[in-house]
């Protein structure tokens, strides 16, 4: 999808359609899940396991936006490599509080 | 002297220059949210205790705005598939839809700042507000800029179309991926902020 904009055909106008109509499908199945995030946090769950459920419904949610209207789920290697890099240089920087923190006590 | 590769592919890259460059962009952006998520974790970690978001803060108003949000990612993607079906006029019209949606989102942050401050809930009070309004805050900017940029393609950058319609699609996919973006992160600061 990543060069769709380079050849505006009208093979590729029905192909749009096509993707309009899983707009639409993202756009109900965010709503839903957000509803389902607020509901959770009236359940009485410990805070380990709201905060797990939360960032997984999260990471549901993103990942729709992430594939879907940033079209990810069909765009150039190079971009997945930069994202890669991204990623890996983004769990470190989440790793740092967990590995300087351990069994409630900082680490020197 | 023209821009180069704004509208046909490197061949090595397979992209057009500015498709790689608002991914860049967007990865430089994924370190700047992640660096303060981080820092997040580590005063919420350290501190003998936290309070839950939802007993200081509008849980409902956030909700509006989560929704507001996700419906202007819609919108905005609309107004690019509107280019693509060459439609001008639906384009403006989902592109001013998205830079309304920005605005209520805004709007409906200025009413919980101002209830804040009112109460004399500043950033200084406690760590739990400092970190509220310093992601908060930073995310309301990149939603104030993301509305420039689309209010300049909605106005006076849409001339471009005539001349160049895809080039005109090309900057406006990209002025999206920012904006799906800033929809991306409140999607994490909402559950993180607010109900957590």
């Amino acid at each position: 999808m990543s060069d769709h904009a380079a050849d505006m055909t009208s093979d590729h106008a029905v192909d749009i359609d096509k993707h309009v109509r899983i707009y639409i499908s993202v756009f109900v199945a965010l709503m839903i899940l957000t509803v389902i995030t607020v509901a959770i946090s009236y359940l009485d769950l410990s805070v380990p396991v709201a905060v797990t459920v939360a960032l997984v419904v999260a990471t549901i949610k993103g990942s729709l936006v992430a594939c879907y209207f940033m079209h990810l789920i069909s765009e150039k290697k190079l971009i997945y490599w930069v994202l890669a890099v991204t990623v890996a240089f983004f769990i470190a920087l989440m790793a740092l509080p967990v590995i300087t923190h351990s069994n409630g006590y900082w680490i020197a | 002297m023209d821009i180069p590769y704004t509208v046909e592919v490197r061949r090595d890259t397979g992209l057009t220059n500015g498709k790689i460059g608002i991914w860049l962009f967007l990865a430089s952006e994924v370190m700047l949210f992640g660096a303060l998520f981080a820092s997040y974790i580590l005063i919420r970690v350290g501190a003998p205790s936290w309070p839950r978001g939802d007993t200081l803060l509008d849980v409902p108003m956030a909700t509006l705005n989560t929704i507001v949000l996700i419906a202007s990612s819609v919108t905005m993607v609309m107004a690019w598939a509107s280019l693509m079906r060459r439609r001008f006029g639906a384009f403006r019209m989902y592109m001013g839809g998205t830079i309304l949606l920005g605005l209520v989102f805004l709007v409906v942050k200025y009413f919980e700042y101002s209830h804040h401050i009112h109460l004399g809930e500043l950033p200084r009070t406690n760590n739990f507000l400092a970190v509220y309004y310093t992601l908060t805050g930073l995310h309301g900017l990149h939603v104030f800029g993301g509305m420039m940029v689309n209010a300049y393609f909605w106005g006076p950058g849409s001339k471009l179309w005539k001349t160049n319609p895809v080039w005109f699609t090309n900057r406006v996919e990209h002025s999206g991926l920012f904006w799906h973006f800033v929809d991306l992160v409140w999607i994490f600061l909402f559950p993180t902020l607010y109900l957590l």
